[in-house]
């Protein structure tokens, strides 16, 4: 059986941007929610209104507030509540970019299974976030 | 406590509070909760759910699962948000504390890349189908499937045995095409511990089922990554569990693109819920250097087959 280090390349090279990216979107996240609470940048949807809107499913919830699925918070940044979606985005793209640094090791490895692997969770990631997959809701 | 990390709480607890007392960026006046016949102000949510999860984030740790596990149906259960919007947030509070645990794992070589991404590539895939079927399938039907799910989980919990070391005579074909084993150092016997796996075509096939579960549930995956990690393919227990946490950031990823695609992700529930675990995981890591309570076991299945019976019952109409 092939002997390993207890962590190899591509796993600290892994780690390594995990912990900065996770580290950068807690703060992101962070900060946005203290200009969103404070009231810097006036929110797309009324604190006051958001208890009679989370318990709607989320079809009638869309349909009530005007809101827009998908990426279209990106045009919201100005509003207190959509500007935590960088913050939330940014968390959900760091395994993608993590994933995205490994593949030049494992070819430079001689491990193409693996790149591919790597490359096709990738594409995944990429399709998921891209918000081709919607739901008519219920 | 570190100084960065008082100086986080102290943060979240302001950032929350200045919430509370700042009205500045409410609606027109007159704007009061009323839920079921209940004025309650809108804030008392938010912090309930940033109290609850701080809770939630030391007993996660105490008890050994994941935050979602327990986040999705205490809060699905007796919070008023829809069963959509706490998926969504249950996903990402996973993702958050699966993102935080990855580089220590990763480092130390406990989380395996080389057994975590072929199953990854799986489960992330059927989370994103499992999301899907969750989002379009009527609220009742999801809680009455929860509840049964989270009772499940409770059996698992109390019957599924646990190896520290399993025994793999030897790796199947497909592991050993992958080159999926390892060695890695086992503090308490000071040994280094050769590992490789088996039943690996099988072990896959259970990733379809998981990932579709997470997805559909939104309570990440950890409860079924490490029985199957450990003793069906025959990882040690520390590599399972470290490479179940690792897997999270990965499933949890392609699932809660889909609810924050699908519009089920609203920040006022999100970032109280993962500040409060994330600040709660970290006092709990405090206590568990210190003691490990065996009762918190206990606390844990007490807590999920309460939440697991009350999802069960409230899809099925009997409490509402």
């Amino acid at each position: 059986m092939e002997k390993k280090q207890a962590a190899t390349e591509e796993q600290l090279r892994y780690a390594k941007l995990l912990d900065i990216g996770m580290k950068v979107g807690i703060v992101i996240l962070f900060i946005s929610f203290l200009v969103y609470i404070t009231g810097i940048f006036s929110p797309f949807v009324p604190v006051d209104d958001l208890p009679k809107l989370w318990s709607l499913p989320v079809h009638d919830y869309l349909e009530k507030t005007g809101i827009h699925a998908g990426w279209a918070w990106i045009h919201l940044l100005n509003k207190g509540d959509f500007l935590n979606f960088v913050g939330i985005a940014f968390l959900g793209g760091v395994t993608i970019v993590c994933l995205l640094s490994i593949i030049p090791i494992f070819f430079r490895k001689k491990d193409p299974i693996y790149g591919v692997i790597v490359l096709i969770e990738v594409l995944v990631l990429i399709l998921a976030a891209s918000g081709v997959f919607r739901t008519g809701g219920h | 406590m570190s100084l960065v990390k008082k100086a986080f709480l102290l943060l979240a607890i302001g950032a929350l509070m200045l919430g509370i007392v700042s009205t500045s960026f409410a609606g027109p006046p007159g704007g009061d909760v009323i839920e079921k016949g209940s004025t309650v102000a809108w804030w008392l949510w938010p912090l309930g759910l940033f109290v609850l999860t701080f809770v939630l984030g030391i007993v996660a740790v105490l008890g050994g699962l994941g935050g979602g596990t327990l986040f999705v149906p205490i809060v699905g259960g007796f919070f008023p948000f829809n069963l959509d919007f706490v998926r969504g947030t249950g996903l990402i509070v996973a993702l958050a504390g699966a993102l935080a645990a990855g580089p220590g794992l990763l480092k130390k070589g406990m989380a395996d890349l080389r057994l975590s991404l072929p199953v990854g590539v799986i489960a992330s895939a059927c989370a994103i189908a499992g999301a899907m079927i969750g989002l379009a399938l009527p609220a009742n039907v999801i809680q009455t499937a929860l509840g049964v799910c989270i009772l499940g989980i409770v059996v698992i919990i109390l019957k599924a045995k646990k190896a520290e070391f399993p025994e793999v005579k030897e790796a199947d074909a497909l592991s050993t095409a992958l080159r999926i084993n390892g060695i890695y150092h086992e503090v308490s016997t000071g040994q280094d511990i050769n590992w490789k796996i088996h039943r690996t075509p099988l072990g896959l096939a259970l990733f379809v089922l998981i990932g579709i579960m997470a997805g559909m549930f939104g309570i990440g995956a950890g409860w079924a990554n490490v029985p199957v990690l450990n003793l069906l393919l025959g990882a040690p227990l520390k590599v399972a569990v470290s490479s179940s946490k690792f897997l999270l950031s990965i499933t949890d990823t392609s699932a809660a693109w889909i609810y924050i695609n699908n519009g089920a992700v609203i920040p006022m529930m999100v970032v109280p819920s993962i500040l409060g675990v994330m600040l709660g995981s970290m006092v709990g890591v405090k206590i568990l250097t210190k003691t490990k309570p065996a009762a918190i076991r206990y606390i844990v299945i007490f807590l999920l087959f309460f939440a697991g019976l009350r999802a069960l019952l409230k899809g099925l109409g009997i409490w509402k």
